[in-house]
């Protein structure tokens, strides 16, 4: 198929789209008017029975559990493969000798962004920890600490540290983190088939809503998750670095 | 309604991005932006007017409060879409390294 035919189909195909998409959305309920019970029982569940203030976090981690720990195991996945696909082309003594010469043609960065990033690492870190630990409390979670954490790592990057990123994230150290987080979350989601009566049962103590210990499972589910997807992620972006590297090494 | 037809927007101007893409890289942006669509659409559906984030940290328990369901069906609409590009970009490296091209006219020319 040459190319306007493609485009000519596809502007076609689109206008059909359009006008069934626009159709849809007219029987969509008023905006501003969620119908439904859920709207109103969720949090409501989540705060009487689970002593969960952020109802979002309580829904992913304990009403949506289950959902969660499929997603966990998309994003282990996503994680291994695109690990798989960017390392099938290099040897690690490839990347070895393309991070030497990186290091010995020094940092190309300019200095304010060198000095911005080293300054923004420990907030960062910081801010993510926060995020995940006060899931339950706040907004945030695991997933957005998570992903916070990776970026703190990929500001060592930034600040054009590539050496001392390859010291902070050790690669088997980062894939033995994101197995563990995965892991974490099948053994809680397993604990509530032992001692409840369902996989995902939430078995711990609820606590005290606003307390950092509050919802039984649910800190430890983010916590769990938090470490899943810093790893996740931080793997990824330093494939992705990798190749980078590499690429400057053939150029 | 504006909402909803901002999400149809969304994912129209993503798939004619995707249709008429010449860049690999482009195209997975592109499908990031139809993806972005189902964000909306979801934040749409649940949210009410006045009504307050459901955190119950500094407002009384009854308070009326948008859904949070939705919002958790957002979050894992996110975590999947951070996914798929990714394994999408690591892809396109691929295909880059082993054709020397990243235009997809091209790629079928080379049997993909």
């Amino acid at each position: 198929m040459t190319r306007r035919v493609r485009i000519v189909l596809g502007l076609g195909s689109l206008a059909v789209l359009s006008g069934l998409l626009v159709w849809g959305v007219t029987g969509l309920p008023d905006l501003g008017h969620p119908r439904g019970p859920y709207a109103d029982l969720a949090p409501r569940m989540m705060l009487d029975e689970r002593h969960v203030a952020n109802a979002v976090t309580g829904v992913t981690f304990d009403l949506r559990g289950f959902d969660t720990l499929g997603e966990e195991m998309i994003l282990f996945a996503a994680a291994l493969g695109a690990a798989v696909l960017l390392r099938a082309q290099r040897t690690e003594h490839e990347a070895e000798a393309a991070a030497a010469m990186e290091e010995e043609r020094g940092p190309g960065t300019a200095d304010a962004l060198r000095a911005l990033g080293a300054v923004l690492v420990g907030p960062v870190l910081l801010l993510g920890v926060y995020v995940v630990v006060h899931g339950a409390l706040t907004p945030g979670g695991g997933f957005q600490g998570g992903v916070l954490l990776a970026g703190a790592l990929l500001l060592v990057y930034a600040a054009g540290q590539v050496a001392a990123i390859r010291r902070v994230r050790p690669v088997a150290l980062v894939e033995v983190a994101d197995a563990v987080g995965a892991g974490a979350y099948m053994l809680v989601a397993v604990a509530g088939l032992v001692f409840g009566v369902a996989v995902m049962d939430n078995v711990l103590p609820f606590g005290t809503t606003g307390s950092l210990l509050s919802g039984g499972t649910v800190p430890v589910l983010s916590i769990a998750v938090g470490v899943e997807v810093t790893a996740a992620v931080t793997l990824i972006l330093s494939e992705f670095v990798d190749q980078m590297l590499l690429r400057h090494g053939d150029g | 309604m504006l909402a909803y037809l901002v999400a149809v927007w969304l994912l129209l101007v993503g798939l004619y991005g995707v249709i008429t893409s010449r860049h690999l890289v482009h195209l997975v942006l592109c499908l990031g932006v139809m993806q972005a669509s189902t964000y909306v659409l979801l934040l749409a559906i649940g949210w009410r007017t006045g009504g307050a984030a459901p955190i119950f940290v500094d407002i009384p328990p009854r308070t009326p409060v948008v859904d949070p369901v939705v919002q958790a069906l957002t979050l894992t609409d996110v975590v999947v879409e951070a996914t798929v590009v990714a394994v999408l970009l690591a892809l396109t490296v691929q295909a880059h390294k082993r054709f020397g091209t990243c235009d997809p006219d091209a790629l079928g020319a080379l049997r993909g």
